[in-house]
């Protein structure tokens, strides 16, 4: 019953995952690829953590897991931001599509 | 006190990381006393990184706050999953993305950081960079170029619980 439980939130995480490879895929500019991998990559490793967790239990492996996760929900939107301020200050443009860019107005 | 919470949180974390049974193995003791020593050191040295006013920390009408704040969080995580998982799958891809201004009435750099890392996570939206109390915001579907109605969209949903957690 417990790996039952474990694979399928494995299985939800992975999902997730692919979602988040898809995205970086098909969506147009740096911006909005980041947006998609960083939000599905960051809950597919939550969702993989916690299986790991169900799985073997509270002792030292279900641990390490579980300060992976935290540290995963705390790292990823920084170095998100960090990407996307990096890219935009050496020039990266927005999609052609995109309707206004304020931080561009505001740097001039 | 910034010292003491540094040493304190290093040697939680290197407890856990450390954790085995049984306890009384030598090497446990081994990695217990060199954990203290290191974090002791660490903290010691390194204590003025810690933020300003840290005993914020220990209070626990914060802390439940924060607990409180938690499930929050997570319901707009799945939330923003979802809408990725959406625009990705949709055939025409319905986006319009745009970066707008919002503005923030938290005070306190935890706070704003905290803020800016929620709206990473949360539905079509990332943070790009923040200056002061302004915060720029990549935004996948922009629903209002304004700054008053963008704050209201995007900011308010956390501001209240993040209020009342750091400021």
């Amino acid at each position: 019953m417990r790996e039952m439980i474990s694979f399928i939130l494995m299985g939800i995480g992975v999902a997730f995952n692919l979602l988040g490879c898809i995205g970086l895929i098909r969506l147009p500019d740096l911006y909005n690829r980041l947006q998609a991998s960083t939000k599905c990559v960051t809950l597919g490793t939550i969702f993989i953590m916690v299986g790991v967790l169900v799985y073997s239990g509270w002792n030292a492996i279900g641990i390490k897991a579980l300060l992976t996760l935290v540290f995963i929900l705390i790292t990823a939107p920084t170095a998100a931001h960090a990407l996307a301020r990096g890219a935009h200050k050496s020039g990266v443009k927005l999609w052609k599509k995109s309707v206004c860019d304020k931080y561009e107005e505001e740097k001039k | 006190m910034k010292r003491f919470t540094l040493f304190l949180a290093l040697f939680i974390i290197w407890l856990l990381l450390v954790y085995n049974r049984p306890y009384d193995t030598v090497a446990f003791k081994q990695n217990l006393f060199i954990g203290f020593i290191v974090s002791l050191f660490i903290g010691i040295y390194l204590g003025d990184l810690i933020p300003e006013r840290v005993y914020k920390f220990y209070s626990p009408v914060r802390i439940f706050n924060f607990l409180i704040y938690l499930p929050v969080f997570f319901w707009y995580v799945i939330l923003a999953n979802l809408d990725v998982a959406y625009r990705v799958l949709h055939p025409r891809l319905p986006i319009r993305p745009g970066i707008v201004k919002v503005k923030t009435k938290i005070k306190s750099d935890t706070g704003r950081v905290a803020l800016a890392n929620s709206i990473t996570l949360t539905p079509g939206t990332l943070s790009v960079d923040m200056v002061g109390d302004t915060i720029f915001v990549h935004w996948i579907y922009v629903r209002s170029e304004d700054v008053e109605e963008a704050t209201k969209i995007i900011v308010k949903r956390f501001e209240r619980y993040l209020m009342k957690i750091f400021d």
